[in-house]
């Protein structure tokens, strides 16, 4: 049974159909990448899906249950959290503020007018950002981490929502090789219990870690499949991949 | 209008301060408030009512900040609140009873009912959009205090209204009025602080940093923002309790624009998102504009506002950034 299921999924700005009659199917526990150039609709999709963004038509539904109508922070509660492309954090607060503000809202307890010590919501922070590699991090402001730190505390913020949907939107982006190696590592030892969908433009991480592709085209899905059989598609190659020049236009 | 941009820029200092700091203010907590508690036995009665004002002007000013500074919400119709409270404690106090705490919960009662019944037109809205919002709400309950003769007395406010009793005794002199307000005012300022401290006021920063992303990690923040609003009504309610205490008479001037932008200004010169340099703006406001005013031949607002733009200026986090010691990061 599939975890998520997209069905006619658009959203156009002005003329541009920048996500178009997108069908997707996750199955539970599935390594699922997204890959496609640059203005694909990769993003865009992630934010339809999430509700960060309200689809122009199609339905989303998590775990069986249709969520289209339902806010971000709703949608969130029930088990979907995200990774922006771009690290967008809390300008006055410390690595750990920012992820403790997000195990606050998913730790079970209600949210306090009182001020009072939160050991689960500590521990919780710590132990995520030790995994994602920012112990001894802890305490320094989001405005002093470097790019790849923030990329790193965005895995962190959004593993606190406690997702049975994860999505990242090119997670490794501007990370060094080794920040890069502990997100790989983190991602393969992640809970089957929660889904992963991920847009990377890294052919050789996508092929690593996914057990599923989608390839998106100019809003459209392109093809859906294994790795191998994305890898081994003639439509894909010659309408996408191009003359052996497939790393180009990932990158581009 | 950077002005009004100002309050935005994060400036609230992170929870978690190391213990010796933490012990330090506490210490200059205690000292603040007994030199304030002694304060009558020193001044003449002039200067303990001005002390008085102060006081009243600074929990108005402490309940904006909890808006402007730690949510990010610059209202300029926060005054009808004060107003609100104002007008419900008199009239209680002249139809009902005077006796202690029941001005006090009747004025924090409907400063919140009016901060409920207007606060859900705003909750969606941010930065320019909120403040113009508020501005019109806050002139139109005014407009309402000024028609609305048979309650509030209309133009010429609401008069007659007694001293407050205390266990039926009522408050005969400005000193024991003076030592009222200050009670409660620490008590509207402690609880204010608690909020801004809790794991409610963790989320109330959140959404001044990045409204959108608490959406995404599963905050509803519209509904966060109308409990603060509720809340800063209900202090500025109490507030206005405070003031009817003090004045025995309540205004529609009272609640005006006037208030409004006076206490948004004492909370940028006091350095937006930290409470107690809101305490200090206010000082500084209500000392220049009524005790300085008269022999400042009423240029006291002239002075305020050449204050507001060297604050700006040279005080990019407002008084509060004058730190009495440095916090290491
Ligand atoms: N908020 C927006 N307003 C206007 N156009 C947008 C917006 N977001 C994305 N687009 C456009 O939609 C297309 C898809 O963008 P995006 O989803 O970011 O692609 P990808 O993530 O695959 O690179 C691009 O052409 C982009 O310029
Ligand atoms: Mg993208």
């Amino acid at each position: 049974m599939s975890v998520l299921k997209c069905v006619g999924l658009s959203r156009s700005f002005g003329a541009l159909a920048a996500v178009s009659e997108v069908d997707l199917a996750v199955g539970a526990g599935a390594r699922h990448a997204l890959i496609g150039p640059n203005g694909a609709g990769k993003s865009t999709l992630f934010k339809l899906v999430t509700g960060t963004m309200k689809a122009h038509a199609g339905s989303v539904e998590l775990a069986g249950r249709d969520v289209t109508g339902l806010s971000e922070a709703k949608r969130c509660r029930l088990g979907m959290s995200q990774t922006l492309q771009h690290a967008s954090l809390f300008a006055s607060m410390t690595a750990a503020e920012t992820v403790a503000l997000a195990a606050q809202r998913h730790g079970g307890g209600r949210i306090s007018l009182v001020p009072r010590k939160q050991p689960a919501v500590a521990e919780r922070a710590a132990e995520l950002l030790a995994d994602v590699g920012l112990d001894g991090r802890e305490h320094v402001a989001v405005a002093s981490l470097s790019h790849g730190e923030r990329k790193q505390l965005e895995v962190a913020l959004a593993l606190a929502c406690r997702p049975t949907v994860l999505l990242l939107d090119e997670p490794a982006a501007g990370m060094s090789p080794a920040e890069r190696a502990r997100l790989v590592e983190l991602l393969a030892g992640l809970p089957a219990e929660i889904t992963v969908l991920f847009v990377e433009h890294d052919l050789d991480l996508v092929f690593a870690l996914a057990d599923s592709v989608t390839v998106l085209h100019l809003g459209k899905v392109l093809l859906s499949g294994t790795p191998a059989e994305v890898r081994a598609s003639d439509a894909v190659r010659e309408a996408y991949l191009g003359a052996g020049r497939r790393e180009e236009l990932f990158l581009a | 209008m950077t002005a009004i941009e100002a309050p935005t820029v994060p400036g609230g200092a992170p929870a978690s301060a190391p213990r010796v700091t933490r012990a330090r203010t506490g210490i200059i907590a205690v000292a603040v408030l007994v030199v304030l508690a002694a304060a009558p036995f020193m001044l003449a009665p002039f200067a303990t009512t001005t002390l008085t004002r102060v006081l009243v002007f600074a929990l108005f000013a402490v309940s904006l900040d909890l808006l402007v500074g730690v949510t990010g919400l610059p209202s300029l119709g926060h005054a009808a609140y004060l107003g609100a409270g104002a007008y419900a404690a008199g009239w209680v106090s002249i139809n009902v009873t005077a006796e202690a705490p029941v001005p006090l919960l009747v004025g924090a009662g409907f400063g919140a009912l009016a901060a409920a019944l207007t606060g859900w037109v705003t909750v969606r809205s941010h930065g320019v959009f909120f403040l113009m919002l508020t501005l019109a709400i806050g002139e139109t309950l005014q407009q309402l205090a000024d028609t609305w003769e048979t309650v509030t007395g209309g133009a010429n406010g609401l008069t007659g209204i007694p001293a407050v009793r205390l266990a039926g005794t009522p408050l005969a002199n400005a000193g024991f009025t003076y030592w009222y307000v200050l009670a409660v005012g620490v008590i509207g300022f402690a609880l204010v602080v608690m909020v801004a401290r809790s794991p409610f006021g963790a989320a109330l920063r959140g959404i001044r940093d990045n409204e959108p992303r608490m959406r995404a990690l599963g905050y509803s923040t519209a509904r966060y923002k109308y409990a603060v609003i509720v809340m800063a009504g209900a202090v500025a309610g109490l507030a206005g309790a405070l003031l009817v205490a003090q004045q025995r008479l309540v205004t529609p001037a009272d609640m005006g624009f006037a208030t409004a932008s006076f206490a948004l200004l004492a909370v940028i010169i006091g350095g937006a998102g930290s409470l107690w340099g809101a305490c200090l703006g206010a000082a500084l406001v209500i000392i220049i504009r009524d005790a300085l005013g008269p022999s400042l031949d009423g240029h006291g607002t002239l002075v305020l506002g050449i204050v507001f733009v060297l604050v700006v200026y040279l005080l990019p986090r407002g008084a509060a950034g004058l730190r009495i010691y440095r916090r290491r990061r």
